[in-house]
């Protein structure tokens, strides 16, 4: 995997390769589960030889270049960069709990599907493809070269550092439970060895060793994503596109959810994290209130979703303006694939549970029965769910029966009766949508300690050799800080998530949109803007979420970028107007930033 | 080639291209689920019209309005001389 003109024009046929390489290999473990091996071992294979081909191709992929370690060379195809953007995109909070969110939470909840989507025409429209022209090898390097000064460098520095550290702390946290259910060692031991797996992709070769990775990590979790679906749907007599044909199983759900009286039937007991099902599956409450939480939160995680760096940076691998235009639609389109899956899949899981006419059906069963089940043994061992009898009728009511919901994806595969190479395939999949995520956000805090940070705030002088030693250094050290918090378990995977996402839509949003699109934003505005923003945001945060305030309007912990951003925008824009208009060479920076032609605003390696 | 006027041009053209191409996904961010609860009431493809709208109808839209977005963006930077050479 040396850098070469060749390797660009093979990547169709090395990527073909591996995709047939990882399906003979699913055989092989559903030929070996025949054979008597056993499910743990199924397990521990799946994992363990994913790791190691991600772990293998980090290797091949190392390099002592600055433009290859922080930019891959920038020539990653757009297509490739899509999936890769779509692995670094989709994390533990996508593959793991975001069918579960929708199981749980119903039509409420797909305001994190709409969001999580459109973000993408923020990135296309306003920035990706400025700052590919501006030649950037890190967020914080756009808005220090775009207003100047250390300061504002530094600020874009602080909100990444925020916004990426709280995000890598939940995808650690992630592959941590996957490695410690699958391999059967305790999460603590599961979190460092996540975290090594994550090192060994990223730290020999920066952001190239991270694209080709990434993308071999989309493939395997793609596969995993949709291979139980399509199954069980086949099954269930839905054909092999269930993302088409399960409209009847939306309206089944609707009798079925009148037959168990599901939202009528209150829970009568508490278990901390789990929790009854008490939502309507497609119904959309009529009143304004709910309709204004649904668009507060799509607003805040698609304005996340054009400021989060690790993102950003992605497109700065792409060989042109255009093909990074380009590649934000593949990467849409490879983020969709597993999107519209979701609420499918959550349909599909409700259904088997519901169903009284299916075998896997529970609700209404006897609970000596229910208890009986294998699935429902293994998950409430470790804690996952719970089979009460509240009214002691013997019968399994819709709110006696609690669980956490990422189970879903994890134990569909069990519910539906699928056999376990299914699940060990699952389990791979989302350590290497943990991972791949993971890889991106610690390459991003990394990079921009060591190119923004000391490179250019401390020691400008520093050779290349250095800055590249010192890059590696702050990855593993970021990455062991990462890990101690996140063996703390202080939040659950979602909440850290959506939190990252009002961080960075606080704090960088605006300054990062006005700076190509408002040629009178200056550096007083710019760090007014960022600072905020990212305050306002934060002390918002913590009044709401641990000083007992009561939300104003709704807006709550996973909404308060809606405070966040206001704030910044009109910060930036009354300080930028009360201050000097920007130098005419900056000025003259931003038309040249504006057309795609002609070279880069910072040359290709600085 | 590159005057001021081709430059305003390009931009002029530009800017008109982002907020169409925001108009659109406003209505299909915000607009349509505003109204989920009533769209409910009406089906498509079997489907319940708000849901499908939240679960796949925008998404398909925006995957689509990106790839549109980025063909139109080239053909405005052709057009006006702004384009990259080498391709």
């Amino acid at each position: 995997m040396k850098k070469s003109g060749n390797f660009i024009d093979n990547l169709p046929k090395i990527y073909g390769i591996y995709t047939g390489g990882f399906l003979v290999f699913i055989l092989l473990m559903a030929v070996l589960e025949q054979m008597g091996v056993s499910a743990d071992t199924i397990g521990i294979l799946f994992v363990g030889f994913t790791v190691f081909i991600y772990a293998a191709i980090g290797w091949l992929s190392r390099t002592m270049q600055v433009d290859a370690y922080y930019v891959a060379g920038r020539q990653v195809p757009p297509v490739f960069n899509g999936m890769a953007t779509a692995a670094d995109w989709m994390s533990g909070a996508s593959f793991v709990a975001m069918a579960g969110g929708i199981y749980m939470g119903g039509h409420a909840y797909l305001a994190f599907v709409v969001g999580w989507t459109g973000g993408y025409v923020l990135v296309a429209s306003l920035m990706a493809p400025y700052l590919r022209k501006f030649g950037c090898y890190t967020v914080p390097d756009f808005i220090g070269t775009r207003y100047g000064g250390n300061l504002a460098r530094f600020c874009a520095v602080l909100v990444l550092v925020l916004a990426s550290f709280t995000y890598v702390t939940a995808q650690i946290n992630a592959t941590g439970t996957i490695a410690s259910r699958a391999l059967h060692i305790p999460f603590e031991v599961g979190v460092w060895f996540g975290l090594l797996g994550i090192l060994l992709c990223s730290m020999l070769g920066g952001m190239r060793a991270v694209t080709w990775t990434q993308v071999a990590q989309y493939i395997v979790l793609i596969i995993a994503y949709l291979v139980p679906v399509i199954w069980m749907s086949n099954k269930q007599g839905f054909g092999l596109f269930p993302q088409l044909a399960y409209g009847d199983a939306v309206m089944r759900l609707g009798e079925l959810e009148a037959l168990h009286q599901v939202g009528e039937l209150k829970p009568a007991e508490t278990f901390a994290g789990l929790r009854a099902l008490t939502v309507k599956h497609a119904e959309a409450a009529g009143d304004p209130f709910a309709a204004w939480k649904f668009a507060t939160l799509t607003l805040c995680m698609m304005a996340g979703t054009a400021s989060l760096p690790h993102i950003l940076m992605r497109y700065f691998t792409t060989p042109s303006v255009k093909a990074a235009r380009q590649s934000v639609a593949w990467s849409l389109l490879f983020i969709f694939l597993l999107y519209f899956t979701a609420p499918a899949l959550a349909t599909f899981t409700k259904l088997q549970v519901l169903d009284p006419n299916l075998a896997t059906g529970i609700i209404g069963k006897s609970i000596a029965e229910v208890n009986a089940l294998e699935w429902i043994k293994n998950w409430s061992e470790v804690g996952f769910l719970k089979v009460v009898d509240s009214n002691g009728d013997g019968l399994l009511q819709i709110n006696e029966f609690f669980m956490r919901g990422d189970i879903v994806v994890l134990a569909t595969p069990e519910i539906a009766g699928l056999p376990y190479v299914i699940s060990g395939l699952v389990a791979a999949g989302g350590m290497a949508a943990a991972m791949s995520t993971a890889d991106g956000l610690l390459l991003a805090i990394a990079n921009a300690l060591s190119h923004d940070l000391y490179y250019k705030i401390i020691d400008p002088k520093a050779e290349t050799k250095t800055r590249l030693i010192v890059a590696r250094v702050l990855l593993i050290v970021i990455g062991a800080g990462a890990a101690a918090v996140a063996s703390l378990k202080l939040t659950s995977i979602l909440g850290a998530v959506a939190w990252a996402f009002d961080f960075a839509c606080s704090g960088l949003f605006f300054p990062l949109v006005l700076g190509v699109w408002w040629k009178r934003a200056n550096r007083q505005g710019a760090i007014a803007g960022m600072l905020a923003g990212l305050i306002s945001g934060t002390l918002y945060l913590y009044a709401v979420r641990f000083g007992g305030m009561e939300p104003w309007l709704g807006i709550d912990h996973l909404r308060f970028g809606i405070i966040g951003m206001p704030v910044s925008l009109v910060a930036m824009v009354v300080v930028s107007l009360m201050t000097p208009a920007p130098s005419d060479e900056i000025q003259k920076m931003v038309d040249d930033t504006r057309v795609p032609k002609g070279d880069t605003i910072l040359s290709s390696s600085h | 080639m590159s005057n001021g006027s081709d430059h305003a041009t390009h931009w002029r053209r530009t800017r008109a291209l982002m907020w169409v191409t925001l108009t659109i996904w406003f209505v299909f961010s915000f607009l349509v689920h505003w109204f989920a609860s009533a769209l409910n009431e009406s089906s498509f493809l079997g489907f319940p019209l708000g849901f499908y709208m939240a679960a796949q109808g925008s998404l398909f839209i925006f995957v689509v309005l990106i790839f549109w977005f980025a063909r139109a963006q080239d053909r405005i930077d052709r057009e006006c001389g702004f384009a990259e050479e080498d391709e």
